[in-house]
């Protein structure tokens, strides 16, 4: 098939050994199920929901566990019939290695699906269903951020979008999962392709495929030849890491780069990742929420490298199980992939929606063995953002947070070319993940003591306000009362009665008092404007 | 199970300080031995004279410091810079000249401002500076190429002439050193004398060989080979180099060609004196040189200038290291308005300010 789209390439980048044979050797496997599993109520970016069951409830497979409460956010679904066990704070994969509430699920091995309504044809859907449907099924990006799936399918009605990619790109070494997934499941995949073409109404659809897939790209062409969509395109890309990431891929298919702080689809662009695909297939068509994921187990750490059908909330170390065990030698286990993934303390942490890859490394981890930097710019060579990351870890490191923005601090994207190519093997993406978060927790502080300093600010005026009333309404008092002697003084030469004058001069006070008060009114509103 | 941890990536290949050095010192191999061929035991014992005090003063200077001998001390960067100043050095200058050239190069320039990594100016070039003002007359020690009427110098009278100061017998400076070619031409210019006349001269014609002065032709031709490979190896950027030698030849040549008679030719000016060791292997120390890869064009372009400039009217016959010291001043200011366009920025933002700058 001749390829339509014409490629353009992007800054830096590596070529890295790929070791993906090593784990597509075996077709997809179903992971046993596992007799307890524990579901993270976070597993994406946004809010956690509300939890809809408690200890003790039996749930049903599939059954919600949460209520999303904002729109930037996505349920969890019971991946499998059983027993609520419990509810609390169990650790988490996550690199801050902190603990999260999670729901626990005794399975109850029957694997009882709550009633589900399939579809036969999306198009009886209307969009708003489709979208709807996506929410509830919990689906996030599969590709590693997690974001809402729904929110990503809805730019809004100012925003066209005339392109969709599918980024089936998987630059990262090690992780065969969307490999897998596009050889076994390419017209499920493309089904849920086309749903959320058809709900973007983009007019064209690219699939973005490195050139290290071939059988997956001639699956994706055979099935793509079948169902005769005219507006998708396979498109095969050189396989230089991180072509998979966003920008990257979609610098490569359109020649454009998506502004610092703009989003795709400011540019009538989105990108979904393949497994996200698959799972909008299931949502709708089958009316799956997403519970399970592929998730590859690899690695020289690993007995039998492979990929696996996995429930989400299965704890990893039954999936190295699986997979033949551990290699006597394991030093390190991985989540994601060699350059972006994080180290995990232990294996008795459940897979969550966003973990695409188990790596188990025989290598222990070099002991800061870190060099000074001699400035020999070869990071800038790599650096697919075009930033300078030698000048970004030396202001990072004097935490200089105001040049180091200077230098776009974050514009990086934290793909790991810098620190692989530095020969001083200074741990770069480590202080640039630093600074980030220094900024932030700086930002937060300040609109902390921003607010503190506007109420206190706001107090102290009104305390002077009350003060200046008080003085106010005394001077007032004491005029009052100056002019009544007078009157009576004056009253009293000129001979008048002052029998009837009382009532005239209660009346005159309740007068002056209302208005007043209407004065006080006026001007306290005014303050408060 | 529990696993050990550490931050991604995971697998880096195998690289390090230490294979960088080492590739470079490897580069300067077939430039250095044409020196040795050409003027002698002179160049070998400067390299091993120098390499010592660099390793001495390193390790005083680690242990001043608080610092680790191991990885610091097996770096080759004190090997590095004690070689280059070594190769830079006139072959027969005496020990302690060597010796005050590469302790001030390694102690101040290098390790006063931090060690490897934070030196502002190029260590090698600061110790040859530092010579060449202080000890003139001992900076013109320089050993005629393999030429008739010279006499060349036994090991035995060379270590004497290096270490004791005495001359073999019958003897004289004149008859066992003489002026470089470009120091020749500087002087003999300067007395109104054309490029073909000096040329021509029975007393200094046959300094000058086809294209640069004989044997520098070689030593140039060789640093030029081994710097490429490392430009191809892409160990230094070939941007600087690159610069250097472009911003030489356009000059020498635009001046070359208004006059004839009184500027040398641009082969002469690119295959005489530390030209391709200077351009390929002294202002390429990332270190010292810009990070930038607009600012290597500049910084390079500068120094070709700079040299050029100095040659032709300054008061040195070589400028290589002025050029290369004053450039490396102007390194943080090329550095800051050479920054790349990052992605998804535009090119209008620049200078680069950040909103909190405007805050303040």
């Amino acid at each position: 098939m001749t390829q339509h789209t014409h490629l353009h390439h992007f800054h830096g980048g590596l070529k890295l050994p790929h070791h993906k044979q090593m784990s597509t050797g075996e077709p997809v496997a179903q992971a046993t199920l596992p007799a307890q599993l524990t579901i993270p109520l976070q597993q994406h970016i946004g809010e956690t929901g509300k939890p809809l069951v408690k200890v003790g409830d039996r749930v049903l497979k599939g059954q919600p566990l949460t209520q999303p409460n904002s729109y930037i956010s996505a349920p969890v679904h019971a991946p499998s019939s059983g027993i609520v066990s419990d509810i609390g704070r169990y650790p988490v994969p996550h690199p801050s290695g902190l603990s999260s509430q999670c729901v626990v699920i005794d399975t109850d091995g029957k694997d009882e699906w709550i009633s589900r309504n399939p579809v036969d044809d999306y198009h009886q859907l209307s969009i708003e269903d489709i979208r709807h449907r996506v929410r509830q099924a919990g689906i996030v990006g599969l590709g590693g951020a997690a974001f809402p799936t729904a929110v990503k399918m809805n730019p809004g009605p100012d925003k066209p979008i005339d392109t969709l990619i599918i980024n089936a790109a998987e630059c990262e070494p090690y992780i065969s999962c969307d490999d897998m997934l596009m050889r076994e499941y390419s017209r499920e995949l493309l089904q849920g392709i086309e749903i959320i073409h058809y709900t973007l109404k983009a007019e064209r659809c690219l699939i973005a495929i490195e050139d290290n897939k071939p059988e997956a790209i001639s699956a994706m062409e055979s099935a793509l030849k079948q169902t005769k969509n005219k507006q998708i395109e396979v498109v095969i890309i050189p396989a230089i890491y991180p072509t998979g990431g966003e920008k990257q891929l979609i610098k490569i298919l359109t020649g454009q780069e998506v502004p610092s702080n703009g989003l795709p689809s400011d540019m009538g662009i989105v990108m979904q990742n393949v497994g996200t695909a698959l799972a909008v297939y299931k949502a709708i068509m089958l009316d799956e929420p997403l519970i399970s994921r592929i998730v590859t187990i690899t690695g020289e750490g690993v007995q039998r490298p492979r990929n696996l059908e996995v429930l989400i909330g299965t704890p990893m170390s039954e999936l190295v199980a699986q997979c033949g065990g551990y290699h006597p030698q394991v030093q390190q286990l991985i989540m994601g992939g060699p350059m972006m993934g994080f180290a995990m303390p232990n294996d008795n942490l459940p897979v969550i929606k966003a973990c695409n890859c188990l790596l188990l490394e025989n290598k222990a981890p070099a002991e800061n063995s870190a060099m000074p930097c001699i400035r020999c710019g070869e990071c800038t060579r790599v650096c697919p953002a075009s930033l300078l990351p030698q000048q970004l870890y030396w202001y990072a490191s004097a935490k200089n947070f105001d040049l180091v923005q200077d230098y776009h601090l974050f514009d990086c994207i934290e793909c790991g070319c810098c620190a692989y190519v530095c020969p001083s093997h200074i741990p770069l993406v480590q202080y640039y993940r630093f600074a980030k978060t220094e900024i932030w927790n700086q930002e937060r502080e300040k609109q902390k003591s921003d607010h503190a300093r506007i109420r206190h600010d706001f107090r102290q005026a009104r305390l002077e306000r009350e003060k200046r009333e008080r003085e106010e309404r005394l001077r007032k008092k004491k005029e009052m009362l100056a002019k009544k002697k007078q009157q009576e003084a004056e009253k009293a030469a000129t001979g008048e009665k002052p029998e009837d004058d009382p009532k005239k001069a209660a009346i005159a006070a309740a007068m002056q008092r209302v208005k007043d008060k209407k004065a006080q009114t006026a001007q306290a509103n005014k303050d408060n404007s | 199970m529990q696993f050990k941890l550490s931050s991604s990536p995971y697998e880096i290949p195998d690289n390090s300080v230490q294979r960088v050095m080492r590739n470079v010192l490897l580069a300067l191999l077939p430039g250095a031995l044409a020196c040795i061929y050409f003027f002698g035991w002179g160049v070998v014992i400067n390299l091993l004279l120098a390499s010592g005090v660099a390793l001495l003063s390193e390790a005083a200077m680690l242990k001043l410091r608080g610092r680790p001998l191991q990885p610091y001390i097996s770096d080759y960067s004190a090997i590095l810079t004690a070689c280059l100043l070594a190769l830079a050095l006139p072959q027969l200058a005496p020990w302690w000249l060597t010796t005050i050239a590469v302790a001030f190069a390694i102690i101040i320039a290098k390790h006063l401002y931090g060690g490897l990594g934070f030196n502002p100016f190029n260590p090698a070039m600061v110790g040859y500076v530092v010579v060449l003002i202080s000890f003139p007359k001992q900076m013109t020690h320089w050993v005629p190429p393999l030429m008739e009427g010279y006499s060349n110098l036994s090991f035995v009278d060379t270590f004497n002439i290096i270490f004791h100061g005495v001359l073999p017998a019958g003897a004289s400076w004149d008859s066992i050193s003489m002026a470089t070619p470009l120091d020749t031409l500087k002087t003999q210019l300067g007395l109104e004398k054309s490029i073909d006349e000096i040329r021509n001269s029975k007393t200094y014609g046959h300094m000058f060989g086809h294209i640069g002065g004989v044997g520098w032709e070689w030593i140039n031709g060789l640093f030029l080979a081994g710097g490429l490979w490392l430009a191809i190896k892409r160990i230094i950027d070939w941007r600087i180099p690159a610069g250097v030698l472009l911003a030489l030849f356009i000059l020498s040549n635009t001046f070359a060609l208004y006059d004839y008679a009184s500027f040398a030719s641009p082969t002469f000016q690119l295959f005489s004196g530390g030209i391709m060791l200077g351009a390929f292997f002294i202002a390429t120390d990332p270190v010292t040189a810009s990070t930038t890869p607009k600012g290597r064009w500049i910084y390079g372009l500068g120094i070709g200038w700079l040299i050029f400039m100095i040659r032709t009217w300054g008061g040195y016959p070589d400028g290589i290291a002025f050029a290369i010291l004053i450039s490396n001043m102007a390194v943080p200011l090329i550095d800051y308005y050479t920054m790349p366009r990052a992605f998804g920025h535009h090119w209008t933002e620049f200078p680069h300010h950040h909103k909190s700058h405007e805050d303040e």
